[in-house]
């Protein structure tokens, strides 16, 4: 292991197991893995070959088997061990920001308010101010006082990464963040993605099949059951 | 920048619909509950009233007697029995009496009355101290007896309407020769004073023959007696029953404690469907909306903020239904006494539901507790819901 300071996420023979009947699944089977402060990664492989699972370990969604993870220097599963329940939620919530395939907007909000939605469980100096930001900086400033059914899938995963970035993340993780797009769509996603690790110095971990999209990160990770190669 | 109770507030907007039945459930659950409450108090004022409209909490009659005029329509006027006068004295010896007054009960058969002639009942009345106890009783004509001998009759609202007597009337007394003019016609009292014809018990011992004979004797007591000690006093004198109101009272109260717990069991019933229905609604949305949940977890909701979401819609829905219930119940108040003066087997005559503010937020107060605690359950479950459940649950893996 390299200079670890620099090292925003650090996973050592990282495992998880799914257990079905007799049958063990090994869906992430003993990856070791730094992410530094500052990489654009992209997470490939086929399918069933465990990315979605990786990222969940990643961002912390999901519990490991067994293995070390450890992100922003503090120990958040070390052998058997899991971060308690509530310091896992504060850790999502300050340094993660998460988009998925399906964006997940709450239908009777709107567009503002879904971005701003993290903010009804804690309160942050200029959420306002960063929403408006975003808004802008996604295309999106003359949309907030819509409804997610009057948007286009673009715009309403554009919402969805806004929302993502509201907490001002460390780490951006992104699962297949273009699949319910077409292709000019998810085209400017990806512009989006670049930007913003390039201008802003996010941290990004996706997970995609769109091989423009994966193209575009500075790293490439491929995956074959479950493990690196 | 939204707020937990906004989310909840948009989501209970979002299914109009069954947010709405839900309420209008949860209201009638609350009317039935605010009736309920309304008429426990009600009825116990009311009765209480009646009792006490009666003017004297005990009568002394001669033993055997019957005692109410209705008692003696059913024996066919028949079945008197009379006391001495002089037992006014060693009544009113006893300090604890306040007041008494004598009275005559008498019925002879009018055969002019009705198609085939029936029984008339006169009641006769000491016009010194009838009228102080009986308060209540207001003319809708003229006044009491000018003498307290004087050929005159007082009478009772529906005596006088069967008798098509007004004020001036002469009226023939079946049975004898003598005439009374009417002086006075009474309104209605919802008593059994409305059937009766009163005149002065001196007039009415000598027309019939009965002199220095009574059939009853009202008695009011002092405040504080203590009833029960002083019937089994009264019971010293020979030959006397003693009909107690408030044994009266006893017993029309236990049979309407029957009818009260049938209409309470109503109400337990209406307000576990209302449980069900609200804890129905909301399980429902938190199933709905697993993965919004799910990702309000993942981007920093706490176990609590879910917990509170949940709640804060399971209240907003009760709250809801209890104010519109309230509303109803005093709206409908009427309705709600007539429904229920149908099922109880005796029914004193002011109003029977006395809803009012305090009671209406009392069972607004029970109908959130239910609320609250039937939100429970839905809000424990979606506060439980893990990020990574409700993400892969419909994310194309698998
Ligand atoms: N909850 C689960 N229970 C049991 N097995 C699971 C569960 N989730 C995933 N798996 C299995 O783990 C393996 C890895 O799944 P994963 O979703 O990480 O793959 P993936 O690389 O994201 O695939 P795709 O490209 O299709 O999204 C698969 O074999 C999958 O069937
Ligand atoms: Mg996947």
């Amino acid at each position: 292991m390299s200079n670890s300071a620099n090292h925003i996420i650090s996973v050592s023979d990282l495992k998880k197991i799914y257990i079905r009947g007799s049958e063990h699944i090994h869906a992430v089977d003993g990856i070791t893995l730094d992410v530094n402060q500052g990489d654009y990664t992209a997470f490939v492989g086929p399918s069933g070959s465990g990315k979605t699972t990786l990222l969940h370990l990643l961002g912390c969604l999901d519990n490991p088997s067994a293995g070390v993870l450890t992100v922003e220097g503090k120990a958040v599963y070390d052998k058997g061990k899991f971060m308690n329940e509530r310091e896992l939620t504060k850790l999502r919530r300050d340094l993660f920001g998460y988009v998925f395939q399906k964006f997940y907007l709450i239908p009777t909000l709107t567009v503002k308010e879904n971005i701003l939605l993290p903010f009804a469980f804690y309160r942050k100096a200029e959420a306002d101010k960063t929403a408006d930001r975003l808004a802008d900086l996604l295309g999106l400033s003359h949309r907030l006082s819509h409804l997610p059914k009057e948007l286009s899938g673009g715009e309403m995963q554009r919402v969805a990464i806004a929302r993502a970035l509201i907490n001002k993340p460390r780490i951006l993780l992104a699962d297949e963040p273009t699949g319910n797009l077409d292709s000019k769509r998810s085209e400017e996603i990806s512009d989006i993605f670049c930007k913003l690790n390039r201008e802003e110095g996010l941290t990004i971990i996706l997970v995609t099949h769109n091989h423009a999209l994966a193209e575009s990160a500075g790293k490439m990770v491929e995956l074959k059951d479950g493990k690196l190669i | 920048m939204p707020s937990l109770f906004g989310v909840a507030w948009k989501n209970l907007l979002r299914k109009r619909l069954r947010s709405l039945l839900t309420i209008v459930g949860i209201a009638l659950s609350t009317w039935v509950l605010v009736s309920l409450l309304g008429f426990n108090q009600g009825y116990e004022n009311s009765l209480n009233k009646d009792i006490d409209n009666l003017g004297f909490q005990v009568l002394l009659t001669a033993k055997g007697c019957p005692y109410e005029a209705a008692t003696l329509m059913l024996k066919g006027g028949t079945g008197l029995k009379y006391m001495p006068e002089s037992i006014i004295d060693s009544v009113v010896a006893n300090p604890q009496v306040e007041r008494v007054t004598p009275m005559l009960m008498h019925a002879v058969f009018d055969p002019n009355k009705g198609e085939s002639g029936g029984i008339t009942a006169f009641l006769g009345i000491d016009p010194a101290t009838y009228p102080a106890m009986k308060t209540y009783l207001q003319f809708q004509q003229g006044s009491w007896f000018s003498r307290p001998e004087a050929l005159e009759a007082v009478f009772g609202y529906e005596s006088a309407e069967l008798e098509q007597r007004e004020v001036g009337d002469e009226y023939l007394l079946p049975e004898s020769d003598a005439v009374v003019t009417v002086v006075g016609v009474l309104k209605r009292s919802g008593t059994q004073d409305d059937g009766t014809i009163f005149l002065p018990i001196k007039a009415l011992q000598k027309i019939y023959g009965v002199e220095n004979l009574v059939t009853s004797i009202g008695i009011k007591v002092q405040k504080e007696t203590d009833l029960t000690a002083y019937e089994e006093e009264l019971y010293k004198l020979t030959d006397v029953q003693v009909v107690s109101m408030a044994q009266v009272k006893q017993t029309i109260s236990n049979l309407v404690a029957t009818a009260r717990v049938m209409v309470m069991s109503i109400a337990i019933i209406a307000i576990l469907i209302a449980m069900v229905g609200v804890m129905n609604t909301v399980l429902m949305s938190v199933l709905e909306r697993w993965q919004e949940i799910g990702i309000m977890k993942s981007m920093g909701a706490m176990t609590s903020h879910i917990f509170r979401l949940i709640w804060f819609e399971t209240i907003l829905l009760t709250f809801a239904g209890g104010v519109l219930g309230s509303v109803m119940s005093w709206i409908l108040a009427s309705t709600t006494d007539t429904l229920i003066r149908s099922v109880l087997p005796y029914s004193p005559t002011s109003s029977l539901v006395q809803v009012d503010i305090l009671l209406a937020l009392k069972a607004i107060g029970i109908i959130m507790a239910i609320g609250i605690v039937s939100g429970i359950y839905p809000a424990w479950k979606a506060a439980r819901i893990r990020p990574i459940e409700a993400i892969r649950s419909t994310d194309g893996e698998q």
